[in-house]
């Protein structure tokens, strides 16, 4: 069995969220059981009424980077909720958010989008990370 | 030399990174083993990308060839 990938979300922007869901994805095609962590601004953008808004991008993204990401997004890229549901889709990634983010940012389970697949504290954050690279972004 | 019974075409012409992956990947987890899937697509990360991903998964990178902007596999499911 492969040891898995993990990902800590902390920045909420649509670049960095997008890139977290490139990482995810290309793992789970691999076949690498996938493991995300959401806290703070990305656990925010989780929530289901604001996933599909506009989470705004980096602060170096600049005029240009902007002009960059939005012709990906006109040509057709999808975004990183879709990327991250066809990655599902593919099997072994699990969402889980922060259960002191949401304490943080007073989310109940119900408020997030159907992506999520629970609520657990860094310590078992830890135990199902096992040996696996850790990322955070 | 003899064409390939290709089972399934993947068209991800179009498609950014990591999407032709997964979308083969999810292909190639439908088909019996042995079944040869066609793919198509433009990102020219995919070259690497598919010769990565066959050593990796197993799955076996029988062709590969361009057209133009069009990168083309065919990988048999292992």
């Amino acid at each position: 069995m492969d040891e898995p990938i993990n990902l800590v979300l902390f920045s909420g922007t649509d670049d960095r969220l997008q890139a977290a869901a490139v990482l995810a994805a290309g793992a789970a095609a691999l076949g690498k059981p996938v493991n995300i962590f959401l806290q703070y601004w990305a656990l925010d953008a989780f929530r289901a009424d604001r996933i599909s808004g506009d989470h705004g991008l980096a602060p170096e993204a600049g005029a240009a980077g902007r002009d960059a990401v939005a012709a990906l997004r006109v040509a057709g890229q999808a975004s990183w909720a879709d990327t991250l549901r066809q990655a599902k889709e593919l099997g072994g990634v699990d969402i889980q958010a922060c259960s002191l983010s949401m304490d943080l940012l007073r989310i109940e389970q119900g408020e997030l989008d159907p992506l999520v697949d629970g609520v657990e504290g860094v310590t078992a954050f830890y135990l199902n990370a096992g040996e696996g690279q850790l990322v955070f972004i | 030399m003899a064409t390939l019974e290709i089972t399934t075409t993947v068209d991800a012409k179009g498609l950014s990174c990591p999407m032709p992956i997964v979308r083969t990947a999810q292909t190639v987890k439908t088909l019996p083993p042995g079944a040869l899937v066609e793919v198509l697509a433009t990102d020219p990360g995919s070259v690497k990308d598919f010769a990565a991903w066959s050593r990796s998964t197993g799955h076996e990178l029988v062709e590969q060839s361009v057209d133009g902007p069009v990168y083309r596999f065919v990988i048999r499911r292992k």
